[in-house]
Order: C-alpha cells, then sequence, then structure tokens
C-alpha cells in the first residue's frame, strides 16, 4: 500500500503540495505515482523564476517504462528546483516525499484547500486501481 | 482477464506487477526493473517465458515444407540440436513474424511470438497445403528462460544429473531433449543461459527451485531492456508485415543460397536487395539526459527522416539507447525530437552490450 502523509495536500494528478513555514510551497509526486511509473530515470525540472499557474505543465518524469508530464498543483513563481534529481531521479523511487520536484512562492495560498487531503487522495488512488 | 501461465499465483506470491502482453497476463516487474536488469548481466534470473507459441512440424515433408515457409534455410541444420533464428515472410517480403526453429528428431520445433500466435498458425497452416505436414502447437508445454553469465552453472545444480550434464555441454544456439525437457541454448538478453521448455504442471515446482535457491525473478521489463542493449528485435516494434528484414537487421538471416530454393516474399526481397536507398535500421546513444523512446522522429541532415522503433534508458550505460529505422546514408550522427526540442544522438551499430560487456 502506497504512503500517503496526512500533513501534505494533492492533485488529482499525483502530485503533493506542502506548505512551508516560510511561505513557500513544496511539490513532488506521490508515492503512488513513483509506485506506478517504476524506476524514475529522468527527471525535467521547472525554471527558477518561472511563473507557473495551477494544472499548468511544470516538468517532466520518465521511468524506464514512460514519460509523465508533471502539473503544478498550485500557481506561483519558482523560487528552487532541487538539483540533486537531476544526477540522482531514483531519489524519486527511494522517497517520494523527500525528492521533491521545486518549491514555489504561491500566489494565492487558497489554492491548496482545493487540493484533496490524504483522505481524498486514497481514495482516488483506490479507484484507479 | 487476460491468459495465464502456469505460473501466475507464484508471480502474484512474489510481488510481481502485473501487465496485459498479448492477451496474458505476465510480470512487469517484482519490485525494480532496473535490478533485475543488472541482477541478469552480473549474475543470473529466471523469466516466465511460457506465454511463447511453441510449435512442432513433423512428417515426411517437413523440411521442404520450412525451406519454403522460411526465410532462413532449415537444411542448413545437418543434425539433431541444431538450431536457427528465421523471418516468415508474406509474399511482399515483410515479415509476418520472427523464430526459432530447432532441429529434433521427430521433425522441428519452432518458438514463436505470443502476441502473433493465431494468425502465425493459420498462416503456417495455410502455407502447408500440399505438402505432407503435421502442425501442432504445443500449449501443454510451459517455458523459462534461465538467463546471465551464471545462468548454466545455478540450472545444473538443481536438476539431475543427465540433465545438468546437456546443460554443460550445449553449444550456444544449440538445444537438445532431456526426458521430457528440452533444453536450449538460447535467450533474448544477449547473455549466456537456457530456454527450458517443460511439461506445464512441472514448471511451478522447477520455477519455485530456482526462487529458492536464490534465482532472481525477472518481468518483462527487464527483458526489454536487455534485449535492447543486445540489439535485438521486438516483433512488431522493429519490424512488422509492412518491414522488411533487409530494413530490419536481420539481411543476415536470410539464406540467398541455393538460388532455386522459392520461400515465400523470395521474389519481393530480390528486388529491395538491389535498392540501394533502402532503410537501415541502426543503434542510436542520446549523450545528453532525457530518454529516446518508440516513434520519435530522428533527423538526418539533408538525407530526411528517421523514426526510432525501440527505446528505453539503459541501465548498463546509464544513458538512454534506440533502435531505429533511418535513410540509407546515414552516418554517425543524427538529432531526435523530444518534446518539440531537438538532440543530438551518436549512431552505431545495434548492438550496445553483449556478454556483460559495453560494445559503443
Amino acid at each position: 500500500m502506497s504512503n500517503i502523509p496526512s500533513d501534505l495536500r494533492y492533485a488529482a494528478s499525483h502530485e503533493w503540495a506542502r506548505l512551508e513555514a516560510d511561505g513557500s510551497v513544496t511539490v513532488g509526486i506521490s508515492d503512488h505515482a513513483q509506485e506506478a511509473l517504476g524506476d524514475v530515470v529522468y527527471v525535467e525540472l521547472p525554471e527558477i523564476g518561472q511563473q507557473l499557474t495551477a494544472g499548468q505543465e511544470a516538468g517532466v518524469v520518465e521511468s524506464v517504462k514512460a514519460a509523465s508530464d508533471i502539473y503544478s498543483p498550485v500557481s506561483g513563481e519558482v523560487i528552487a528546483v532541487n538539483a540533486l534529481l537531476t544526477d540522482s531521479p531514483e531519489q524519486v523511487n527511494a522517497d517520494a516525499y523527500a525528492g521533491w520536484f521545486y518549491r514555489l512562492k504561491p500566489s494565492d495560498t487558497a489554492e491548496l484547500d482545493k487540493l484533496l487531503d490524504a483522505a481524498a487522495y486514497k481514495a482516488a488512488c483506490d479507484a484507479d486501481a | 482477464m487476460g491468459q495465464r501461465t502456469p505460473l501466475y499465483d507464484q508471480h502474484l506470491a512474489l510481488g510481481a506487477k502485473m501487465v496485459d502482453f498479448g492477451g496474458w497476463d505476465m510480470p512487469l516487474h517484482y519490485g525494480s526493473q532496473v535490478e533485475e536488469h543488472h541482477q541478469v548481466r552480473r549474475d543470473c534470473g529466471v523469466f516466465d517465458v511460457s506465454h511463447m507459441t511453441v510449435v512442432d512440424v513433423t512428417g515426411p515433408q517437413a523440411q521442404t515444407y520450412l525451406q519454403h515457409l522460411l526465410a532462413n534455410d532449415v537444411a542448413r541444420l545437418d543434425s539433431p540440436g541444431k538450431a536457427l533464428y528465421s523471418a516468415m515472410l508474406n509474399e511482399r517480403g515483410g515479415v509476418v513474424d520472427d523464430l526459432i526453429v530447432y532441429l529434433t528428431d521427430a521433425g522441428y520445433r519452432l518458438v514463436v511470438n505470443a502476441s502473433t500466435r493465431d494468425k502465425d498458425l493459420a498462416w503456417m497452416q495455410a502455407r502447408a497445403e500440399g505438402h505432407a505436414v503435421e502442425i501442432r502447437e504445443r500449449a501443454d508445454l510451459a517455458m523459462l528462460a534461465i538467463q546471465g553469465p551464471s545462468a548454466r552453472e545455478r540450472v545444473a545444480e538443481l536438476v539431475s544429473a543427465a540433465r545438468a550434464e546437456l546443460v554443460q555441454a550445449l553449444k550456444p544456439f544449440q538445444g537438445l531433449p532431456q526426458g521430457d525437457w528440452f533444453i536450449g541454448r538460447t535467450g533474448y538478453t544477449g547473455e549466456d543461459g537456457l530456454e527450458i521448455i517443460l511439461p506445464a504442471d512441472q514448471a511451478q515446482a522447477f520455477f519455485g527451485e530456482l526462487i529458492g535457491a536464490g534465482v532472481s525473478p525477472i518481468g518483462l521489463g527487464a527483458r526489454d531492456t536487455l534485449r535492447l542493449e543486445a540489439g535485438l528485435n521486438l516483433y512488431g516494434q522493429d519490424m512488422d508485415e509492412d518491414v522488411s528484414p533487409l530494413s530490419a537487421n536481420m539481411g543476415w538471416t536470410i539464406a540467398w543460397e541455393p538460388a532455386e530454393r522459392a520461400f515465400v516474399g523470395r521474389g519481393a526481397l530480390q528486388t529491395m536487395r538491389e535498392d540501394k536507398n533502402r532503410p537501415k535500421l541502426v543503434g542510436l546513444v542520446l549523450e545528453e539526459r532525457g530518454v529516446l523512446r518508440a516513434h520519435q522522429v530522428v533527423r538526418v541532415g539533408e538525407l530526411g527522416e528517421g523514426e526510432i522503433t525501440s527505446g528505453s534508458f539503459s541501465p548498463t550505460l546509464g544513458k538512454s539507447i534506440a533502435l531505429a529505422r533511418v535513410p540509407a546514408g546515414t552516418g554517425d550522427r543524427a538529432e531526435v525530437e523530444i518534446r518539440g526540442k531537438w538532440y543530438p544522438v551518436r549512431v552505431v551499430k545495434p548492438t550496445f552490450v553483449r556478454q556483460g560487456k559495453v560494445l559503443i
């Protein structure tokens, strides 16, 4: 069974978002998503300074099996990317919640409330299976 | 629900992620496809390939029939146990399927693809008209592939003395019966190893013994990256009914001599053979980060465009590789379009890794 931490919010397209103490939002893909993808071998990250709107393509994650787009769960300006994933994309498989993709300065934190909570996301994953 | 091999429950018990492959529920991986790939290159692993179709061809005209059916010439098999790889062509010189044929005491044993089973059997029956042959599918058999540098040694430790002796004695590409097992020193990984065809009701026990002895189960995911590194074609991807073996790096499997042997597709092939502009199948290596995938467009300077037929990440090389059909004059550089951007690739002979060694 995949791990769905209760302190995060989730998009139906399998990204997670975490509101940090400094007001920024960290984004990654869920454990369920990494499990479905299999061995991750390449990650394409957004650029620092890039403005993203919720639902917009923010990058790509490729496993041995397939390529999959990453959609930004919330709107904002990209302020950091996890460069570690460029050299070690397998971090996403090792721990999907430690292997974050990017961090943004949200333009509207209320957007977080529109995302799924852990229980709703779990239900969505179960319906998928 | 798809068809199941005798090992279905064992795959589930081993934690396999199951997928549909040509109508069969097969293991994609048992955790990590990349780890499974390395396991086969470095030591050994076992694959359930029971979905593949085994067909025995017997009868007084079995040889002349297969000489007509196949682009390679079974007359080259001069003693039981010898095997060859061949294409089965249509009249247009396109590939109906690729297969292995072994010469046996009783006749011939063919192993064809799972996804092409119905088509192949119908095709073979239709071509058999007028020949005194019997074509018999062996759905009563299962098949395990044990592949990797230590594969033969590991199998020899688990089987009877007589089977162990055969396993040690087999030459590459040779296959012989021992009791009710048929053991071939063949495979689809570019490593040494065996393919064992055995009664379906013995498959669970033997698979269980291999797993119990610490041999890793390997899924179709690693099977695909292993064969891609070895430059072995996958039917339906690298060639099909609209592709000539001459454009699929299979020219070596066509037996042109004797010239009077009239095999299906010969006429069309002869014409294509003279066409110096026919496309060719090459290997591609992406030096930058990213992953090459089937159907991406390949641009070759002024020569025009080609297409990737199989692409993936190569665990052995740590970068992406592909097979691609490109214009005849393609040199050592090309470009591939990935999500709207063009990436330079190196063009190489389509054999990337063999026997654990990197060849590019």
